[in-house]
C-alpha cells in the first residue's frame, strides 16, 4: 500500500511528455509486446444536490491514473495504477508483460516513435473556468426545485447537477499521440407525488458535452413543468393489463430500447463472445425496411460526442442499419484484431481503470415520414409509451424495459394513463416489427454501463410503431 | 504512505489550514482478474487503486467533503482545501457529527486474509473450469461470460478526535455463465457465482456443476400463459426483492420521502407473522463483511422484521440523532451520508402455525412457478411506490414435471407479497447477498407470451 515518492520523470498534464511516453512504449515493445497503449487521465469533477428548498450535498472530487494495455497475438494484459511516475508506469508495463507470460523478448514489432502530437485540448483549456460556479449551480437548482412545488401532492422534489472534466493523454506503439479535454454536464429533476394510497414519480435528465455555458441556458421552468405534469398524469393511473399488443414509443429517450436491445448486439465485444444473433448477418435484412439506424460521435454538444476516442481515433458516423439491412458493427482496437471489423472510433472506457471496448456513442433510429398522430391513429387497441425508464438486455438477447409514463390507445386515440408496464422481447424478433417511423427525431442523454464501465451516450429516435410486443403488467 | 502516515499528513495539513475537525475514509486495493475464451487467455487485468474521502467541519460546524485518488502530500492538501471550500455549502438543516461509536471496540477477522495465488494460477484454474463446463453437456457451446479474480484491500477510518480503525482483507470470485444451443431452439444461458476469502476457498467444482445444471435445465422451454400463479421464490430471488425494497427499513430513505415507511412505522405489521428478517453484516458466511461502516461505527446484527412487525430501522449518525437512537453501522461516507443494508438474513419465526406445511418445491405436485433469479432490478422496481415488474429465469411446475419458462415477468406490490407469504422453507441457503429459505407467495401476476 505504498504511494511512490519519486517525483522526477512523472507525467505532467499540460507539458510535453513525449520522451517519457516513448521510453515506456520502447520498453514494452523491447520485452516482446506486439502492441503497447498508454491511457493517462486527470479528472476534476463536482456534483450538487438540491432537495426541497435546500442544497444538501456538494461533492467535489479529483484524481489521476493510467491504464496500460499490452497486446500479444489476440490476447491482452491490462494494468491500471495511480502512480504516474516513470517508475510506476514501467512497473505496470512489466506487470502486463509478465501476466501475458511473454518470455520471448526477441524484438519483432518495430516502434518508430510517436507521431506528431494531435492536441484536441488546445481550445478547451479554459473550460474549467467557464463552467458555472457552485454558487451559480446552487441558485439554479433551487429555482428548479421551487418550480416543482406546484401543489401539495408533490411530496419530494430533487434537482441534481454533475460536472465531469476529464483530461486525457493517449499514446501507443502505432505512433498514436493525442490529448483531449472532455466536459460533460448533466442536470436531473425528480419528484414523487402522493395522495392517499396513490403514488407516482417523475424524472427527467438533460445533458451536454463540451459546452461549458449550456447549463446557464437550461430552461428549468419548462423542465419542472414537464416532470410535474408527468407525475400528476400517472398519480391515479391503473395498472396496465398484460398481453401482446401494438405500441407506439415516443421519441427522445424511447430510443433506449434500440440502444439496449439492438445496439449492444452490434458491438464487436458481442461477436467476440458469440452472443449476438447478428454475427453473420452483414448485408442481410435484420429489421423492417423503414428502419435506418446510426451510431456516431460527432454531433456537436451531444452527450455521446467525442473529439477522439479513448484509443486515439477520431470518431466516425457509422450507419449500422440502412433500410433494414445490417451494414456495420461498432468496433474498437481489440474488436478489429479479434473479429476483423474495422475500428469506428468507438473505443471507450469510464476511466483509466478500464480497458477500452467497443461502445455506442450517439445512437438513434433515423426519422421517417409519418407524424406522431399517423402512428397512433393506425392502432385500434394498444399502448403509447410516452416516457421510458431503464432496462436491460440478457445474454441471449431478450430485453425488458419499464414504461415510466404510458397511455392506452383505443380506436386511434390516446385514453387513460396506465402504470406498471414493462416491454419484453427479443431484438431479432422486434426489429422487423418496427413498421412506422415518425418525422420527429430527437436525442436524449444517458449513461450506459457495460464491459468498460459507465460511459456517456445519447439515445434517440423519432416516434416509432412496433406492430406487436409483449407488455408485462398485472 | 501507509494509513498511519496519511492520518499524520492530514492532521498536519488541517492544522496549516486551521481546520480543527476532520475525518476521512480511505481504501487501498490490489486486484487481479482473468477471462478466457475457449481455452485461450482473453484479458488479464491487474489494478492498484487508492481512494481517499476527507470531510472537514468549518467554523460554523458545516461539513464539506472531497474525494481523490491522489494520496500524495500535495493531493491531501488540495483535498482538504477543496473540502473546506465545499463546507460553505454544507447542509444547515441536517448537521453531521462524528459517530458516538467511532471509538467503540470492533471485531476484526484478520485470520481470513489469504495470500495472492498470482495471475498464472488464476488463468490455469479458469481455463480448466471453462473446459469442464464445456464438456459437461454437448449443448453447451460457449462460456461467454467468465472470470476469476482475487482482491486484497485495506479500509481505514480516522478522525481528529483520535478515532482510528483499519482492517485488511482478501476476496476471490469465480463466475461462469454458459450458453447452450440446440437445433431449432433459441439459445439459453445461465450461470453461477462463487465467492471466497481466497481462490483456494472457492468451490470451483460446485460452480461448474451449478452453471451446467442451470443452463441445461433451461433447454426445454415453453411460453407461459399470462395469469396469477402460486410462486416459489428461490433464496437468491427473495433476497433480491428484499434488498430492492430495503428503503422500507432505511431511516435515510424515510427522511428523504422515498420510503414506504415513515418515522412512526416501528411496530407496524409488514408481513405474515411467520417471517423474521435481520441485517447481519458480521455473519460468518458474509465474505464481504466489514467490521465498521463509513463513519467508523461498528457493524452489528440488527433485527428488521420480528414476527412480521417492523422492529428497527438502519441508521447513520445523523439519522440516528434525528430518530433519537444510536447509529447502527450502515453509513456510507459522502457529502450526504448514505445508509444501506449489509447482509440480509431471512428466517421462519416461531409464529408459523398458519403456514401451509405441504409446500416444498422438490415434492409439491400442484402447479406453481419457481423463480430462480430476478433480472433488471434497476428498471423494474419502483421502491418509493412499492411496485415491481421484473423479468425472471424460472420454471413452471405442473403435475410433478418442470419446464423452463421462455420469457416472462412477475409483477406485484411488496406489501402484498410480504403479507401473502404462504410458506417459508425450513432450510436456509447461503447466497452471495445473504441467507434465506425458499419463500412461497400466493397469487402473483405473471406475464408470458403464450
Amino acid at each position: 500500500m505504498l504511494t511512490s515518492q519519486i517525483k522526477s520523470n512523472e507525467i505532467v498534464f499540460g507539458s510535453c511528455n513525449k520522451d517519457l511516453l516513448e521510453e515506456i512504449i520502447f520498453y514494452g515493445i523491447g520485452l516482446g509486446a506486439d502492441f503497447v497503449e498508454i491511457f493517462i487521465e486527470n479528472t476534476d469533477n463536482s456534483s450538487v444536490l438540491a432537495e426541497e428548498d435546500f442544497i444538501t450535498s456538494v461533492s467535489p472530487s479529483f484524481g489521476k491514473g493510467a491504464g496500460i494495455r499490452i497486446f500479444k497475438d489476440k490476447k491482452d494484459g491490462f494494468v491500471s495504477t495511480n502512480d504516474l511516475t516513470k517508475h510506476g508506469l514501467m512497473r505496470s508495463v512489466s506487470q502486463a508483460i509478465e501476466m501475458l507470460d511473454i518470455t520471448d523478448n526477441k524484438k519483432r514489432e518495430v516502434f518508430n516513435g510517436l507521431d506528431k502530437f494531435r492536441d484536441y485540448s488546445s481550445s478547451k483549456k479554459n473550460w474549467i473556468n467557464e463552467v458555472p460556479s457552485i454558487h451559480e449551480i446552487s441558485e439554479k437548482l433551487l429555482l428548479s426545485t421551487k418550480s416543482l412545488k406546484k401543489n401539495n401532492k408533490i411530496i419530494t422534489r430533487k434537482g441534481s447537477y454533475s460536472r465531469n472534466l476529464q483530461e486525457v493523454i493517449i499514446a501507443s506503439s502505432d505512433g498514436t499521440y493525442a490529448s483531449d479535454i472532455r466536459l460533460h454536464q448533466t442536470v436531473g429533476l425528480n419528484v414523487i407525488a402522493s395522495d392517499a394510497q396513490y403514488r407516482s414519480s417523475g424524472s427527467r435528465r438533460f445533458g451536454s458535452s463540451g459546452m461549458p455555458y449550456e447549463f446557464r441556458l437550461w430552461d428549468h421552468e419548462q423542465a419542472a413543468n414537464d416532470v410535474f405534469e408527468s407525475s400528476m398524469n400517472m398519480l391515479y393511473a391503473d395498472y396496465v393489463d398484460a398481453g401482446q399488443m401494438p405500441v407506439v414509443l415516443a421519441n427522445k429517450f424511447g430510443g433506449v430500447i434500440f440502444h439496449e436491445a439492438c445496439g449492444h448486439l452490434l458491438e464487436t465485444t458481442q461477436i467476440e463472445r458469440g452472443t449476438t444473433p447478428f454475427e453473420n448477418k452483414l448485408n442481410e435484412k435484420i429489421a423492417h425496411e423503414s428502419v435506418t439506424a446510426i451510431d456516431e460521435g460527432i454531433s456537436e454538444g451531444s452527450f455521446g460526442s467525442l473529439s477522439v476516442d479513448d484509443e486515439g481515433m477520431e470518431p466516425e458516423k457509422s450507419v449500422l442499419i440502412k433500410d433494414g439491412i445490417l451494414k456495420k458493427f461498432i468496433s474498437d482496437r481489440a474488436g478489429e484484431l479479434r473479429t476483423g471489423h474495422k475500428r469506428t472510433g468507438s473505443g471507450r472506457r469510464q476511466n483509466y481503470s478500464f480497458a477500452a471496448a467497443s461502445r455506442m456513442r450517439n445512437t438513434y433510429i433515423a426519422q421517417g415520414e409519418h407524424s406522431k398522430e399517423d402512428l397512433i391513429n393506425s392502432i385500434s387497441d394498444g399502448l403509447y409509451c410516452k416516457s421510458m425508464g431503464g432496462g436491460s438486455v440478457g445474454a441471449t438477447g431478450q430485453f425488458n424495459f419499464a414504461v415510466e409514463e404510458g397511455y392506452l390507445i383505443k380506436n386511434g386515440k390516446l385514453t387513460n394513463p396506465v402504470k406498471g408496464a414493462t416491454l419484453i422481447g427479443e431484438a431479432k424478433e422486434v426489429m422487423p416489427k418496427i413498421s412506422m417511423c415518425g418525422n420527429d427525431l430527437e436525442l436524449a442523454p444517458g449513461f450506459c454501463g457495460s464491459i468498460s464501465g459507465s460511459v456517456n451516450v445519447t439515445v434517440g429516435q423519432p416516434h416509432i410503431k412496433v406492430d406487436s410486443i409483449t407488455v408485462g403488467g398485472r | 504512505m501507509n494509513s498511519k502516515e496519511i492520518t499524520t499528513q492530514i492532521s498536519k495539513a488541517a492544522d496549516y489550514l486551521n481546520l480543527k475537525k476532520w475525518d476521512y475514509g480511505a481504501s487501498f486495493s490490489n486486484d487481479y482478474s482473468v477471462q478466457v475464451d475457449k481455452g485461450e487467455a482473453k484479458q488479464l487485468k491487474a489494478s492498484q487503486k487508492q481512494i481517499l474521502t476527507i470531510r472537514v467541519w468549518n467554523e460554523s460546524n458545516l461539513v464539506g467533503i472531497t474525494t481523490t485518488s491522489d494520496i500524495s502530500e500535495s493531493g491531501i492538501k488540495k483535498a482538504l482545501h477543496q473540502a473546506n471550500i465545499a463546507s460553505d455549502f454544507g447542509n444547515k438543516n441536517e448537521r453531521t457529527e462524528f459517530s458516538p461509536l467511532a471509538k467503540d471496540p470492533i471485531e476484526v477477522k484478520d485470520s481470513k486474509k489469504r495470500n495472492p495465488v498470482g495471475i498464472t494460477k488464476l488463468l490455469n484454474l479458469l481455463r480448466e473450469a471453462e473446459l469442464k463446463l464445456l464438456e459437461s453437456h454437448e449443448s453447451i457451446k460457449s462460456v461467454p461470460y467468465n472470470g476469476l479474480s482475487e482482491s486484497f484491500y485495506e479500509r481505514v477510518y480516522a478522525n481528529s478526535d483520535g478515532a482510528f480503525r483499519s482492517f485488511t482483507k482478501s476476496q476471490a470470485a469465480l463466475y461462469l455463465y454458459a450458453r447452450a444451443e440446440e437445433k431449432n431452439k433459441k439459445p439459453r444461458s445461465s450461470g453461477s457465482v462463487k465467492l471466497g476469502y481466497g481462490v483456494e476457498d472457492i468451490d470451483i467444482e460446485s460452480c461448474i456443476k451449478d452453471a451446467s445444471n442451470k443452463t441445461i435445465s433451461h433447454l426445454n422451454y415453453s411460453s407461459i400463459n399470462t395469469d396469477k400463479y402460486l410462486i416459489c421464490f428461490s433464496p437468491e430471488s427473495f433476497l433480491t426483492i428484499i434488498n430492492a425494497f430495503s428503503s422500507m427499513f432505511n431511516a435515510r430513505s424515510i427522511l428523504d420521502g422515498v420510503s414506504l415507511s415513515n418515522k412512526n412505522s416501528i411496530g407496524e405489521k409488514l408481513s405474515t407473522e411467520a417471517l423474521n428478517i435481520y441485517d447481519d453484516g458480521l455473519h460468518e458466511k458474509n465474505i464481504s463483511s466489514s467490521p465498521f461502516d463509513g463513519e467508523g461505527t461498528p457493524t452489528k446484527r440488527l433485527c428488521l422484521i420480528n414476527k412480521g412487525r417492523l422492529e428497527n430501522f438502519i441508521h447513520s449518525e445523523s439519522t440516528a440523532r434525528i430518530f433519537k437512537t444510536i447509529p447502527t453501522g450502515h453509513a456510507g461516507l459522502g457529502s450526504k451520508v448514505s445508509v444501506s443494508p449489509d447482509w440480509i438474513v431471512v428466517e421462519k419465526s416461531e409464529e408459523n402455525s398458519a403456514l401451509k406445511k405441504s409446500l416444498d418445491h422438490s415434492t409439491y405436485e400442484g402447479e406453481f412457478v419457481y423463480i430462480e433469479e430476478l433480472n433488471a432490478i434497476h428498471a423494474g422496481v419502483r421502491a418509493s411506490q412499492g411496485s415491481f415488474s421484473l423479468p425472471f429465469d424460472g420454471w413452471l411446475y405442473k403435475n410433478g414435471k418442470k419446464i423452463s419458462i421462455e420469457s416472462a415477468t412477475v409483477a406485484g406490490d411488496i406489501k402484498y407479497l410480504l403479507k401473502n407469504i404462504v410458506n417459508i422453507g425450513s432450510n436456509q441457503e447461503v447466497t452471495t447477498s445473504g441467507i434465506s429459505p425458499h419463500i412461497w407467495v400466493d397469487e402473483l401476476s405473471i406475464t408470458g407470451d403464450a
